[in-house]
């Protein structure tokens, strides 16, 4: 089994309070990057590591912070996102559920090194449960000098709070979440100005995702460089993989990026395989919002290897037959999957979602929803098949954020890659419409 | 200052000028179709993206293209950017399929609504849709929203552009209207029943560029291209009191607050202005508006020589007479 970096001590009976997380390490990198070590210097070991998002985008953790700006006399912020709404993603709700004082201790580092003095955790309103165990632990933190005045005497100060927004996947966009942490109706900004420079009230911002915080910790404890030496190529150390669907052991995984998907889904030390003994049909490896992909290609590439687990392996080939690693929600469907009926699941969620400011977003991704409803539902035309591409399309690319992409990748990437199936609804209408039924052939690829 | 390419076209705008505003400075039709843009509110434009274009060059400094197409409303130019609009088939591609998609959830009710003449989406889908429609399924229906007696709201033409929200919190105090829900569930209301009646609320009528907000004390009253709009003011504690007089024959109308080419509000106007001085008495007639924007009702040549005392004392007597009688508009001062 790979080494675990953040979830090492998950299963400690006690690890959500103060006492026993101390006891097993916990704050090392607060007492090192505060005492020790300049804000430069940690935003350079975090550079060094290589460490890329992990809430979505994957872009590089350590670019990101250096591209904060920095006026004098302006407070700056950090914001953790810890709205986790995405389809297939549930890693960060178990990350800060069972270990709290990660996250904070995560949060205290990051904000060391970026000179922010007052930071907050943004978390889904339904989250309730999770939100108390937040508060309790930053209590303690406060109460054991890790937080308020003055911390452990290096002079600096950090007020640390949670906020828990109203329950809608936009909010999880980070420019939506700090328009609803500011108190107003959750709808994306335009960019530029980006967050860097523009964010929370207007003050330059970093946010980050809950699980690239946690990371910073064992970044700073053991060093970049030790870090950058997990992994494969520029997809460096651990990340959790929420893996669900027909799998024998659907579950929160910490892996080394660069595990063989095939390791991943059958071996027993990860999912143990696809439930009932059935076959796998598709995969959609990051969260409902990337490109979904057919076995065979998740599987093999071209040249007839395992593909990994990393951000460049799952990208590479664009679009075609690509896709992304995203969130880490590894969504496994068997072969008695609809893919119809899964892609009318989907886009209903993100028609749902749409914030609605943008007309391509706001009116496509209902029009989508209802063509792929009627095709489910035995009502379809072959030409509703084109329709919904060009509709995708249609959308791609000119939305303000990329929820637009969200909704219409997902129903792009399944008629590329199971056109068949989705003519079947149309041939075949009365037998696709029965509750449970299944196309009887074969995917055609890419 | 900054250069910039703009259809072939070299412009030369001050720093921090937009795509937009930078085109507007040639004007004619290369200007980008702006739905959700409106200058004189703070924060509008990126919503509607009919303004979408290309930059294929980003600045002298950096000459890579723009990866997306970008809102030309909201984007500013850096020197040496090229920017293509009419002349990129994605941008026109694109376009219609925005055209195409304000158009589900807006019903093509331009015989009955107030709007027609002067709708900005009737213009756009002019100019940049097509004639049919790809969308069968249902559309959205709304139940009827009381707003008060001098606001009407037609949810189901409202395309969200959001300008009557900025303008309600920027020019009307007390804003008890905004979006509600979201998606293509998302409307224009107030939320628990309201009255919209705030000084200055009767702006969200002007702003609104397609027929969801109308003028109670208007509608249905006439088409607008049947009308004659006349520049005129009148000293209003409250606003700059010039307005557009709308008139049919003796009678005005409609009163709204006067408008650049690009349909924009030049100074907002009060309501008492609007709503209450329906007489043309109450005015001070400077002459007839010159439209250029809606071909609709410029198309009607109705521009009158401006009657001053001087060219009446030259007419024939019984003009003079007829004229007394029956005098077309107030004469100015
Ligand atoms: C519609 C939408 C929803 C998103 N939801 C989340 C989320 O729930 N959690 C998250 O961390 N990032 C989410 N993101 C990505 C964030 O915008 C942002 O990229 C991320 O928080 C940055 O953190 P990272 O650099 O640490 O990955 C979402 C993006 C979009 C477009
Ligand atoms: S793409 Fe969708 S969710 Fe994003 S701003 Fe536009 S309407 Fe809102
Ligand atoms: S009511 Fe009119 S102005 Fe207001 S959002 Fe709708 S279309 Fe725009
Ligand atoms: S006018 Fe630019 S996006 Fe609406």
């Amino acid at each position: 089994m790979g080494r675990k970096l953040l979830t090492e001590h998950i299963n400690v009976e006690g690890i959500d309070t103060f006492e026993v997380y101390r006891k097993h390490g916990g704050y090392r990198s607060v007492e090192k990057a505060l005492k020790t070590m300049t804000p430069d210097e940690v935003v350079e070991e975090v550079k060094k590591s290589g460490l890329r998002g992990r809430g979505g985008a994957g872009f590089p953790t350590g670019m990101k912070w250096s591209f904060l700006a920095k006026p004098e006399g302006i407070p700056r912020h950090l914001v953790c996102n810890a709205d986790e709404s995405e389809p297939g993603t549930f890693k960060d709700r178990h990350l800060m559920s069972k270990l709290p004082h990660l996250l904070i201790e995560g949060m205290i580092t990051s904000s060391y090194a970026l000179g922010a003095n007052t930071s907050y955790i943004y978390i889904r309103g339904e989250l309730l449960y999770v939100l108390r165990i937040l508060e309790k632990a930053i209590s303690e933190a406060y109460a054991n000098g890790f937080l308020g005045k003055n911390i452990l005497g290096s002079g600096y100060d950090l007020d640390l709070h949670v906020h828990p927004g109203g329950g809608a996947y936009i909010c999880g966009e980070e420019t939506a979440l700090l328009e609803s942490l500011e108190g107003k109706r959750g709808n994306p900004r335009n960019k530029p100005p980006f967050p860097a420079v523009q964010g929370l009230y207007a003050r330059p911002t970093v946010v980050n995702n809950v699980e690239s915080i946690a990371a910073v910790v064992p970044i700073i404890n053991d060093g970049g460089d030790e870090y950058a030496k997990l992994g494969v190529g520029k997809s460096t150390g651990t990340k959790l993989f929420s893996a669900c669907g027909h799998l024998n052991k659907p579950g929160i995984y910490e892996i080394e990026l660069g595990v063989p998907v095939e390791e991943f889904i059958y071996s027993d030390e990860y999912c143990g395989g696809i439930w009932k003994g059935r076959e796998l049909k598709a995969v959609v490896a990051g969260g409902s919002s990337v490109p979904i992909l057919p076995k065979e290609l998740i599987l093999k590439t071209a040249a007839g290897e395992n593909r990994l687990m990393t951000y460049e392996s799952l990208s590479d080939g664009g679009f075609v037959t690509g896709t992304m690693l995203g969130s880490g929600g590894f969504i496994a469907m068997d072969e008695t999957t609809c893919i119809v009926r899964n892609t009318w699941s989907f886009s209903r969620f993100y028609h749902h979602e749409s914030c609605g400011q943008c007309s391509p977003c706001r009116e496509g991704t209902g029009w989508m929803e209802k063509v792929l409803h009627r095709l489910e539902h035995g009502h379809g035309h072959m030409e509703d098949i084109d329709l919904l591409v060009s509709v995708a399309k249609q959308i791609e690319g000119n939305t303000i954020c990329p929820l637009g992409e969200a909704a219409a990748w997902p129903v792009a990437a399944a008629v590329r890659h199971f056109r068949d199936e989705f003519e079947w609804h149309v041939t075949h209408a009365k037998e696709a419409a029965r509750p449970g039924a299944v196309y009887p052939g074969k995917a055609v690829l890419a | 200052m900054a250069k910039i390419t703009f259809d072939g076209i070299e412009i030369e705008v001050p720093d921090g000028t937009t795509i937009m505003n930078a085109a507007r400075t040639v004007g004619g039709s290369i200007v980008p179709p702006a739905m959700c843009y409106y200058t004189p509110l703070k924060g509008s434009g990126g919503k509607c993206r009919a303004c979408l274009v290309k930059v294929t060059a980003g600045s002298t400094k950096d000459p890579r293209p723009m990866p997306k197409l970008v809102p030309s409303c909201i984007t500013s130019v850096q020197d040496g950017m090229v920017v293509e609009n009419t002349v990129n088939q994605q941008v026109l591609d694109v376009r219609k399929g925005i055209v195409e998609m304000l158009l589900i959830n807006h019903p093509l009710d331009c015989p009955v609504c107030d709007q027609a003449g002067e709708c900005d989406l009737q213009n756009f889908a002019f100019e940049h849709g097509v004639s049919t429609t790809r969308y069968t399924e249902e559309r959205r229906t709304f139940d009827k929203i009381d707003i008060g007696p001098l606001i009407q709201l037609h949810m189901t033409r409202c395309i969200l552009c959001y300008r009557c929200v900025y303008t309600a919190n920027q020019v009307a105090g007390d804003r008890v209207h905004g979006v509600l829900g979201r998606g293509d569930a998302a409307e224009i209301g107030t939320y628990i029943e309201n009255i919209i009646d705030q000084d200055f609320s009767g702006n969200v009528i002007d702003v609104c560029p397609v027929g969801a907000l109308t003028d109670k004390t208007w509608r249905f009253k006439s088409r607008v291209w049947f009308t004659k709009p006349v520049n005129a003011h009148r000293d209003c504690p409250k606003c700059s009191g010039n307005v557009l007089l709308w008139y049919k024959g003796k009678d005005v109308l409609r009163i709204t607050a006067r408008k650049d080419e690009y349909g924009e509000v030049k100074e907002w106007i009060c309501n008492e202005c609007r709503f209450e001085k329906k007489e043309t008495s109450d005015w001070t007639i400077e002459g007839p508006a010159h439209i250029d924007r809606s071909s609709v009702i410029s198309a009607n040549h109705y521009e009158l020589p401006v009657l001053n005392h001087s060219v009446v004392a030259d007419l024939p007597e019984s003009t003079q007479r007829e004229l007394e009688k029956n005098p077309p508009l107030k004469l100015g001062s």
